[in-house]
């Protein structure tokens, strides 16, 4: 059961909005209604009249904030206005209605010009980042790709497109500041306690023990709470200007435009292969959007420099900067959109050289990280396929597509493999042992849904070698030992690492006879420095059945199966919410997640979950996930990899690459639509 | 009734998990943000603030509903049940029960609206509603997974619990049944 279960099905767990605070006051954010351009006029005056309103916020007033890397923090710093949506200006009111509706009636003039906003592949402007998301190259090449794929008996040159997506997590991006002797306290909605009072101390110019961020949990992120958004810094510059308590969130409209998605995407990708299938060339080039306001490169082609070896290959991005709300994070950044067009075009590969998909795969596997050369630290996709496909019923599939009918109904299957890097971050955590015999473990990690805070304590029992029950695990404050965030599927694993040194260093300390009350601490930052040199990633396999309507073109999706290889798994009933939680949303990004962007006016059109679909109850029949266990001495003490992303990775393509088998087409634009499938079928 | 500054109250009593409340409201507020903002009842969510996401599912007058699309100042005189009231004290309910054992959540915030709306709807198909799968005068609704997906699907969950939280739905219906 998750440690903070009770809590949260009684609806006593408090998330950020939900903190009693004396005497709070309430803000609304005011978004651009033009854009680009500038701000000429904020007519504060007039809502400053109102009754119950008590400021209004906007550049002609704001406090100036110390320059951070986020430029989409520098909120109200100039009249210059980047993209229609951004955050010009905020009424604080002493109630909710009262700043929403003075919110509604501010005037604002602006001087804009057209926006720049659709993302071509020819456009002139594209660059080449100095790299991409984190810290990779943005092109790698090695061979002659050109020549060989010419010279491939089978070749395969495909364009495949992903539309913008947003996060959308459950509970908006909100938080709650309050300024006290000098210091900061905010209640905030994020990924990581410890970055966002990090940020929030370096734009208030504070010492970094001034900021406070309590987060005990958090209503779902998946990337969009990673790093502090503009809700964290409004909430704290109203508080400031009005000396009140101050609570604020987004609402679901305005996150389309402020808390970030994931950049649409252009790849066309080149596999050449002997006629049997084996690789000889793998060309993977990717065209991205960012914003003007910061540069966020995602790092699409990555999945392609390590999952099939290929003697020629060549990856590269390239950005276009446009009038746009700023990209970010999304589940899986990289690989989710990568391995939809490398795991497609792997599967028209195998269509056109006659091989089974599974097959074509095992192929074309590596002995070693095709670009680094570097050997895996364990690497079970094979197994994965081969599990699945025994799961799943492959073997007696009939390839030709096209030849499954009942009624007005068309029946396929797909494959495509996932995969997901298994990184590390240096944290601290302490481990105290009180006289009743219970233990109390801290660190500011967070559990945003991932059951960190159970697997934790499952992790800390079995280091202290005492029963769970006797443990208690607090996170999410960043007044708790230092911690990296929930993302890149490393939290559960960079903060396990040094709760279990914590734990190990204070079961030594009591087993030598100390008396408690006794307390460890650890910091893993050497430790993690001194690992050797292994490309350190988890696999697995999607497979997906559709049933197609071929009246309506409507596409069902009866049956998905995950098969995963990520290290030990520490925590199988919380592991497998992840896995298919991860997969529904691949679902979602398969069938029907889609933002629109206004080619006119610029932002998101689709702009509220009505309109922007993610999938519902009915959406989702059979999902399932099982896992290899695996063991591998060269990730952390526990063994394990990360599982928070991995589940998204492939899914997409697994559903197109049955869509294929089904019907015959090739879709290669996402989402997959009902009209894309009458208008080609 | 104007109190001069613009905004107008009016006067309701409405029972909350048991307990009547006589209440001054600001005419513009929602049931949802008089729950969560002035009852200090923060257990329904709000997720979209527009009836798309049903995080703020209450039971109002035993019926499941969007607490964010219901102006305070109309319920006057109904009952409402909030997730904080469908525990019998220490004792969870069967649905929350059956949440925790099928981990039919994962961040925990669209949960409350799914157990209100759970609740809600285990009692309509007692009732013999109708659905889109059991069309009217198909007899009464066998509560298979079909039927429980159709039913909850008003009920986002952006975690993607929904295998389990269908899982769940089953199990305290079986115990209903028994
Ligand atoms: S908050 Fe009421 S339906 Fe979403
Ligand atoms: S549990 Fe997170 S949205 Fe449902």
């Amino acid at each position: 059961m998750r440690v903070e279960g009770r809590e949260k099905v009684t609806g006593t767990a408090r998330y950020a909005y939900e903190y009693p605070v004396a005497g709070a006051a309430y803000a609304f954010a005011v978004q651009a209604a033009a854009g680009p351009g500038r701000v000429t006029a904020v007519h504060d005056e007039e809502v400053l009249a109102l009754p119950g309103v008590i400021a209004v916020l906007s550049h002609r007033n704001a406090p100036a904030l110390k320059p951070v890397e986020d430029g989409e923090l520098a909120l109200f710093q100039s009249d210059e206005v980047a993209y229609r949506g951004q955050v010009v200006a905020a009424v604080v009111a002493e109630t909710l209605d009262t700043a929403r509706e003075a919110a509604r009636l501010l005037r604002v003039d602006y001087d804009d010009r057209p926006p720049k906003v659709r993302l071509s592949p020819g456009d002139p402007g594209l660059y080449k980042p100095e790299e991409v998301n984190p810290s990779f190259p943005a092109d790698t090449g090695q061979g002659d790709p050109d020549e060989a794929f010419g010279a491939s008996a089978v070749r395969i040159d495909a364009t495949y497109t992903t539309p913008a997506e947003h996060n959308n997590p459950m509970e908006p991006h909100a938080t709650i500041a309050e300024w006290r002797d000098g210091g900061l306290t905010l209640h905030d909605s994020n990924q990581g306690a410890s970055t966002v009072a990090a940020t929030l101390a370096e734009l208030f110019d504070l010492e970094p023990a001034q900021v406070r961020v309590v987060a005990p949990h958090v209503g779902g992120g998946f990337g969009s709470k990673g790093t502090p958004r503009p809700n964290v810094v409004l909430a704290a510059m109203a508080a400031r200007v009005t000396g009140r308590p101050v609570k604020f969130a987004f609402t679901r409209q305005q996150m389309f435009a402020t808390t970030g998605y994931r950049t649409p995407t252009i790849q066309r990708v080149r596999l050449g292969a002997d006629a049997d299938g084996t690789l000889t060339t793998i060309v993977h080039e990717v065209v991205e959007q960012t914003s003007t306001v910061r540069e966020f490169a995602e790092q699409a082609a990555t999945p392609t420099r390590m999952m099939y070896r290929a003697p020629h290959r060549r990856t590269a991005h390239r950005l276009a900067r446009l009038d746009v709300p700023t990209p970010s994070w999304m589940r899986a950044p990289g690989e989710t959109p990568g391995m939809f067009a490398l795991e497609c075009a792997m599967d028209e590969l195998a269509f056109a050289a006659g091989v089974d998909p599974i097959e074509l795969r095992v192929r074309n596997e590596p002995d070693t990280e095709p670009e680094s050369g570097l050997p895996f630290s364990s690497r079970n996709l094979v197994a994965c396929l081969r599990r699945g496909a025994e799961l799943f019923g492959w073997d007696d599939r009939d390839p030709a597509p096209s030849v499954r009918r009942r009624g007005r109904k068309m029946y396929g299957t797909g494959v495509a493999s996932a995969t997901y890097p298994a990184n590390l971050s240096p944290s601290k955590a302490t481990a105290a042992a009180a006289p009743d015999g219970t233990f109390t473990v801290r660190i500011a990690a967070a559990d945003i849904g991932t059951g960190a805070r159970t697997a934790l304590t499952a992790i800390a029992a079995e280091a202290l070698k005492t029963d769970a029950s006797r443990v208690t695990v607090e996170i999410g404050d960043s007044a708790l030992p230092k911690a990296p965030l929930a993302g890149g599927s490393m939290g559960t694993a960079s903060w396990g690492f040094a709760v279990t040194r914590a734990c190990e260093a204070l079961r030594a300390d009591l087993d030598g006879g100390a008396s408690p009350p006794v307390e460890a601490s650890a910091d893993t930052t050497e430790e993690v420095k001194a690992r050797g040199d292994y490309a350190r990633h988890a696999f697995g396999a999607q497979f997906a059945e559709v049933e197609v309507d071929v009246d309506t073109g409507e596409i069902r999706v009866p049956r998905m199966l995950g098969v995963f290889a990520a290290g030990r798994i520490v925590d199988p009933q919380r592991a497998r919410s992840q896995f298919i939680g991860g997969m529904t949303m691949g679902l979602g990004m398969a069938l029907m997640e889609e933002s629109t962007m206004d080619e006119r006016f610029g932002d998101y059109v689709n702009h509220d979950l009505a309109q922007y679909h993610v999938p519902a109850c009915a959406d989702v029949r059979d999902i399932d996930a099982v896992w290899i266990e695996e063991s591998d001495p060269h990730l952390n003490p526990m063994g394990t990899k990360g599982i928070g992303e991995i589940g998204i990775v492939g899914a997409a393509a697994a559903v197109a690459n049955a869509l294929h088998h089904a019907t015959g087409l090739r879709l290669r634009d996402l989402p997959l639509t009902p009209a894309a499938v009458l208008t080609n079928l | 009734m104007d109190s001069g500054d613009g905004v107008v109250h009016a006067e309701i009593t409405v029972t909350v998990n048991g307990a009547a409340r006589r209440l001054r409201v600001d005419t513009r507020v929602s049931l949802l943000d008089l729950l969560r903002e002035e009852l200090g009842l923060t257990g329904a969510k709000k997720g979209c603030d527009h009836g798309q996401c049903g995080a703020c599912t209450v039971l109002l007058d035993g019926r499941r509903a969007n607490a964010c699309l219901a102006l305070a100042v109309a319920q006057d005189g109904a009952e409402v049940v909030t997730v904080e009231g469908l525990a019998g004290g220490d004792r969870l309910s069967p649905l929350q029960q059956a949440f925790l054992d099928e981990d039919a959540f994962q961040c925990g915030y669209c949960t409350p609206g799914q157990l209100c709306s759970a609740t809600g709807m285990l009692d309509e198909a007692a009732r013999g509603r109708p659905s889109a799968v059991t069309p009217p005068g198909d007899g009464p609704p066998e509560l298979d997974d079909a039927e429980i997906r159709e039913r909850m699907s008003g009920n986002l969950c952006r975690c993607g619990a929904y295998v389990n939280i269908v899982a769940a739905v089953r199990a305290a219906a079986g115990e209903a049944a028994r």
